[in-house]
């Protein structure tokens, strides 16, 4: 993947999505977690992921950076592809795959290191040569916390506030520069006014990122986004829960005239 | 909760009673006396020894921890040698356990190696603590000895025989041997408390860093163990504290010479074995010589534990 793959002329066709998600069923060992996705993730927009709790849309998130490969159980059926290229191919190294696709938690989970370390920690990671102080500032600013933090760069990442811990790991995670960003719940721990300064940086990542962000809040799916998936959970006869994507479409249909019911009684908080 | 307002609900609650409260006020007093209690008898101990290494003290004053003669006949005493074993012994044992320690813990608190494996290798580590130490000196006799002479002391002399460090040939027991079964003995402190170190730090840690595209290396050694080292470091002081006052398997591994030699294949002494190889045929001003070096010990102790305490407050801040 490190020769980009963007040189090959049979993916710049695809540049509109950058992710390709084909018939994937999601395993937990036999445990089916997610079903039969079919989906495009477009380039350089905010796509949007909601659902009830336990309808797989974080499981799927982690599908795009394979962190999923981390729990032993796993196993992917069916395709995503990463510009044109199969993500779970045989030679595609999951740590690469990381470092390309950048992700923020639900939980803001600063390393327990200043400011400054954790901003550079990524850029270290791959040998970054140029100048650093240059690189954290510009992340910084990027994730609007530069203002705050500029004097206290060798402060603990943990001493900052829960809004700003979570703004220094979106700062961590631009960084390195990646081409994605995921996002699972980012403002779920945040307060309303962090939330929205949250929401706010997301307009301005835009411009450079493609990001998806899964999202309780849909408020916020229909503020933030430009796409979204609406997904659903379904009782087994094993009375395992199963996700499956319901709908995926711009977000003003989603909200304003889904195609599906549950869609509309989901968007309209009468479930969920 | 006044008991106005109780009338209009209907709710189950009531006031704490008197024995509530009286329970819960003599909970407190009686946790308040065990904590003093600990403190009262700690400085107790060190009293009585100081009481008893009195005559000693006057005798020689601080020139008993720069002496080196160990001589009762004559009344001259010293404890220059014991010091140095002490510290010496105990820095090799960790020298040896800390990175064979640390690294156990790492393999016990990652999923490198499936979890039955993994619980079965937690409980052996644990059984070594729980072996008695006079078991690990008879092992130390009857096989580290003879293997060390055989093998590594005789390599160590051999090639290295013009280094200051290995210029004597093992005879017998020695610095050396102590160290080892030391190492050995000090071990499941440093993985035990290492590895809860590690694995009651938040998953989120890991994530991230795997998040950022780091390897599972990368992580633990930029990430994990840092995030830890405070733990880290407070079980290798628990063990460099275990370490120094290390008494049986000493004796019977380390000696009982009461000479520095600077070869660690020669025979040396610690102050705990000292005290353990003298104290049944000790009196007089040797009694009391003998305390003297247990107060220099316990003070030595003390003095590491301060020492670590500064250091743990130090990687604590960032």
């Amino acid at each position: 993947m490190r020769s980009n793959p963007k040189t090959n002329p049979q993916t710049v066709k695809s540049t509109d999505s950058v992710f390709q998600v084909r018939n994937a069923n999601i395993y937990y060992g036999s445990f089916l977690a997610v079903r039969d996705v079919v989906m495009d993730i477009p380039r350089n927009q905010i796509t949007a992921f909601i659902g009830p709790s336990g309808c797989g849309k974080s499981t799927l998130l982690r599908c795009f950076n394979r962190l999923n490969d981390l729990i032993d159980s796993f196993r992917l059926e069916g395709a995503i592809t990463y510009n044109g290229r199969n993500l779970y191919d045989s030679n595609i190294d999951p740590v690469e795959v990381r470092r390309r696709i950048g992700m923020v938690f639900q939980k803001a989970n600063p390393f327990p290191k200043s400011i400054y370390d954790n901003i550079a920690f990524g850029p270290r990671l791959n040998r970054y040569k140029g100048d650093m102080d240059e690189l954290v500032e510009r992340s910084l600013r990027g994730a609007a916390l530069w203002d705050e933090v500029k004097d206290k760069l060798r402060q603990s990442g943990l001493s900052l506030s829960g809004g700003q811990q979570q703004r220094l790991c979106i700062a961590r995670a631009i960084a390195v520069q990646p081409e994605v960003i995921l996002m699972d719940e980012p403002c779920s721990a945040l307060d309303p006014i962090s939330t929205l300064r949250v929401e706010d940086l997301l307009h301005e990542l835009k411009q450079q990122y493609t990001i998806i962000i899964v999202t309780h809040n849909m408020q916020q799916a229909s503020r933030v986004s430009d796409r979204t998936a609406f997904f659903n959970v379904q009782l087994s006869e094993k009375g395992g829960r199963t996700g499956y994507l319901v709908e995926y479409d711009n977000t003003e249909s989603i909200f304003q005239s889904p195609k599906e019911e549950s869609t509309r009684e989901y968007v309209s908080g009468r479930f969920g | 909760m006044s008991s106005t307002g109780a009338k209009e609900n209907s709710g189950i609650f009531q006031p704490p009673t008197a024995l509530d409260k009286r329970l819960d006020s003599g909970f407190v007093w009686l946790t308040r006396l065990f904590a003093l209690g600990i403190a009262v008898l700690l400085l107790w101990i060190a009293f009585q020894v100081a009481k008893d290494a009195l005559p000693a003290i006057q005798a020689f004053g601080l020139g008993f921890i720069f002496q080196s003669a160990w001589n009762p006949v004559t009344n001259q005493f010293g404890v220059l040698p014991q010091i140095y074993g002490t510290l010496v012994t105990a820095f090799i044992a960790l020298l040896i356990a800390v990175p064979v320690g640390v690294g156990t813990a790492v393999i016990l608190s990652e999923n490198f190696l499936p979890l039955k494996v993994r619980t079965i290798l937690v409980f052996l580590v644990e059984l070594l603590a729980a072996i008695p130490s006079v078991v690990y000196g008879i092992w130390g006799i009857f096989v580290v000895i003879p293997l060390l002479r055989s093998t590594l002391g005789a390599w160590l002399y051999s090639w290295f025989g013009w280094f200051p460090l290995f210029s004597t040939p093992l005879a017998g027991p020695g610095i050396l041997p102590a160290s080892l079964v030391l190492a050995i003995m000090v071990l499941p402190i440093i993985t035990a408390i290492s590895r809860d170190a590690l694995t009651s730090l938040p998953p989120d840690l890991r994530q991230a860093s795997l998040g950022l595209g780091a390897t599972r290396w990368e992580t633990i050694l930029q990430v994990l163990i840092p995030a830890a080292i405070s733990g880290i470091v407070g079980g290798v002081m628990l063990a460099l504290g275990r370490a120094m006052g290390e008494t049986m398997a000493i004796t019977m591994l380390i000696g009982n010479a009461n000479t520095i030699n600077t070869s660690l294949l020669a025979p040396g002494n610690t102050i705990a074995s000292l005290l353990a190889s003298q104290f049944a045929e000790a009196s007089g001003l040797q009694v009391s010589a003998l305390m003297y070096a247990a107060l220099v010990l316990f003070i030595l102790t003390l003095i590491v534990n301060i020492f670590a305490d500064l250091i743990v407050q130090r990687v604590k801040r960032i």
